[in-house]
């Protein structure tokens, strides 16, 4: 019997409902994985008990016939995501050891579809970092470092380790500014950020709100499918969640993509980018063109600009949304005298260093005297970033790009650690998207010369996840890339 | 737009955190640094453009103003550092 970790969330199901396989059988093997992979610290929270709880409902399921569309398949999920009875921390010892009431939306309609939930996963603090150093619960360690321990990226960088190294079956994250792509090409696995508006916020612990999406993080195209499947969808809970009609995306997967037109933005070839990471960007463009695709020359003139007005809306976004941890009804409190200063105690104790430095650049660009300078000019900006790749679908019907100019670099690296501007970077091929409120997904390309996994990014028109999820398998039949 | 360290001490405070003195020039530098960068944002030319807000071109809905929940004070409660009769007791707030 092969390990039963290797096998997809697709051919799980498969033999599920042939009942070679029982889900006990198959959560006590992700079980285990968890628990030899503690040294990735890559959940921070486990709840065995309740998972083997769930596995047996799951069989129960498959004996009556009644089983549902993700019956009994293990799944880790990212501590931003309220989780009724299970530990919620965002990563910030602001929290405490707060166990929300409530479920998320997205983790709600998980359940409904019978996935179960092995624990929560390690991110960045409140998921503003991409190498998840950021995390009160320590840096996740990348499943694929050889002699040094190197990032797993980040904020998702928990959930994309997780699957990597076979400790649940897929994982959930969200996604600001490339929290699930740039992970997810850190660690060799596959992830969309879906457009803006198709899964609901509602129980998301909220960073940057008009940014914040959430989506699978997956073994291969085909279950990222699968899964955004049974978390899309409209909320009434979520004011910005889209009544658009949700796709069945599988029905992408193994279309053909004759005659598409794959887009090549000039100006993703910066300074920083990496040579082999260059080179993979050509062989995928000629992969999708051996497919069939056209390849077409397209320009997003203000890709400069991305990074810039993301770092004035983004923390400006959480300085307004992290107002609410004040230490009073729940969480950590160290008091002080007077409200002013129980206050200041709390959260100075309570948050990180860079969700400190982002609530102080956050309060600035929203202050009075420079709202315009900063946050309207950012805003502005924005609404440039939006208009390029609305000019560029019309003449291409997909983007490709790398998802992150370099591979994952060393825990503790000098060179981010020294100017946080450095580690901003890298999120430089991934922000645009989330600015622009589309679609994107990162699947794994090959190697390294150090054995590193890499990621290639497709970015598609807004709801039109089904384009790239297509385009997407079609590359990663090419590419035939080995997972871990 | 470079701050000085008064910016920077009237910042924390309206965010609520504290700068410890000996920490104050460094937060000061990192800041500046980072606000030189989000200036290349002044090459961009910005006028008769419209601030996107959100992305979402979706009109918001109405809904019945009724009640949909309730009865769940004890779980509301769970996460309370302290409470009485069904409430949550806090350090004075109303100054």
């Amino acid at each position: 019997m092969t390990d039963l970790t290797d096998l997809t969330v697709c051919s799980a199901l498969k033999k599920l409902k042939a009942k070679e396989i029982s889900p006990v059988e198959l959560t006590n093997a992700y079980i285990e994985k968890a628990t030899t992979g503690q040294k990735y610290n890559a959940y921070v929270y486990i709840d065995e008990k309740q998972a083997l709880e769930k596995a047996r409902e799951s069989e129960n399921h498959y004996l009556n016939g009644t089983n549902r569309a993700l019956e009994g398949i293990p799944l880790g999920i990212k501590d931003l995501f309220c989780t009724k009875g299970m530990q919620t921390t965002a990563c910030s010892r602001i929290l405490g050891k707060f166990t929300p009431p409530y479920e998320s939306t997205v983790t709600q309609n998980l359940l409904n579809s019978g996935a179960l939930f092995l624990g929560k996963l390690n991110m960045d603090e409140f998921a503003m970092g991409g190498s998840n150093e950021t995390s009160c619960f320590g840096t996740v360690v990348n499943p694929w470092s050889k002699a040094i321990p190197l990032v797993a990226g980040g904020s998702s960088g928990g959930s994309a380790a997780a699957v990597a190294a076979k400790m649940c079956a897929a994982a959930t994250g969200t996604d600001t500014g490339g929290s699930i792509r740039e992970p997810s090409a850190f660690c060799g696995v596959t992830g969309i950020k879906p457009t803006y508006g198709r899964c609901s916020r509602y129980g998301i612990i909220a960073f940057a709100s008009s940014l914040d999406q959430a989506g699978p993080i997956c073994k291969d195209v085909a279950d990222c499918a699968l899964l955004l499947n049974n978390m899309a969808g409209y909320d009434a809970k979520d004011s910005t969640s889209s009544k658009k009609e949700v796709p069945d995306f599988c029905s992408f997967i193994g279309q053909d993509i004759k005659g598409l037109k794959v887009g090549i933005p000039n100006e993703y070839r910066s300074d920083g980018l990496n040579t082999e990471v260059a080179k993979y960007w050509d062989t995928a463009a000629e992969m999708l063109k051996s497919a069939g695709a056209d390849i077409v020359n397209i320009s997003l003139p203000h890709t400069k600009y991305a990074l810039p007005a993301y770092y004035v809306i983004a923390p400006a976004e959480a300085s307004s949304n992290l107002a609410r941890y004040d230490g009073v009804r729940y969480g950590v409190r160290v008091d002080g005298n007077g409200l002013d200063e129980l206050y200041i105690n709390t959260r100075t104790a309570g948050f990180g260093k860079e969700v400190k430095r982002r609530i102080l650049i956050g309060t600035y660009v929203l202050s009075a005297g420079y709202y315009d300078a900063y946050y309207l000019k950012a805003q502005k900006v924005r609404r440039l970033i939006k208009n390029d790749f609305d000019e560029a679908f019309k003449q291409c019907d997909i983007i490709l790009t790398p998802t992150s100019p370099i591979e994952p670099f060393a825990i503790g690296d000098k060179k981010m650690a020294e100017n946080p501007i450095n580690m901003y970077l890298n999120d430089i091929f991934t922000v645009s998207v989330n600015l622009a409120g589309l679609p994107a997904m990162s699947l794994p390309i090959g190697l390294s010369s150090n054995g590193l996994p890499l990621g290639m990014q497709l970015i598609g028109r807004a709801f039109d996840e089904g384009t790239i999820f297509k385009t997407a398998y079609q590359l990663e039949q090419c590419a035939k890339f080995v997972r871990m | 737009m470079a701050v000085d360290n008064e910016t920077v001490r009237k910042v924390a405070f309206l965010s609520r955190l504290r700068v410890e003195p000996e920490k104050l020039e460094e937060t000061k530098q990192e800041f500046n640094k980072i606000l030189s960068w989000v200036e290349e944002l002044n090459e961009v030319d910005t006028d008769n453009v419209k601030p996107l807000v959100s992305v979402n071109d979706e009109s918001l809905t109405m809904r019945e103003d009724v009640v949909n929940a309730g009865q769940m004070s004890e779980a509301i409660l769970q996460n309370a550092p302290a409470q009485e009769f069904g409430y949550f007791v806090v350090p004075k707030v109303v100054e």
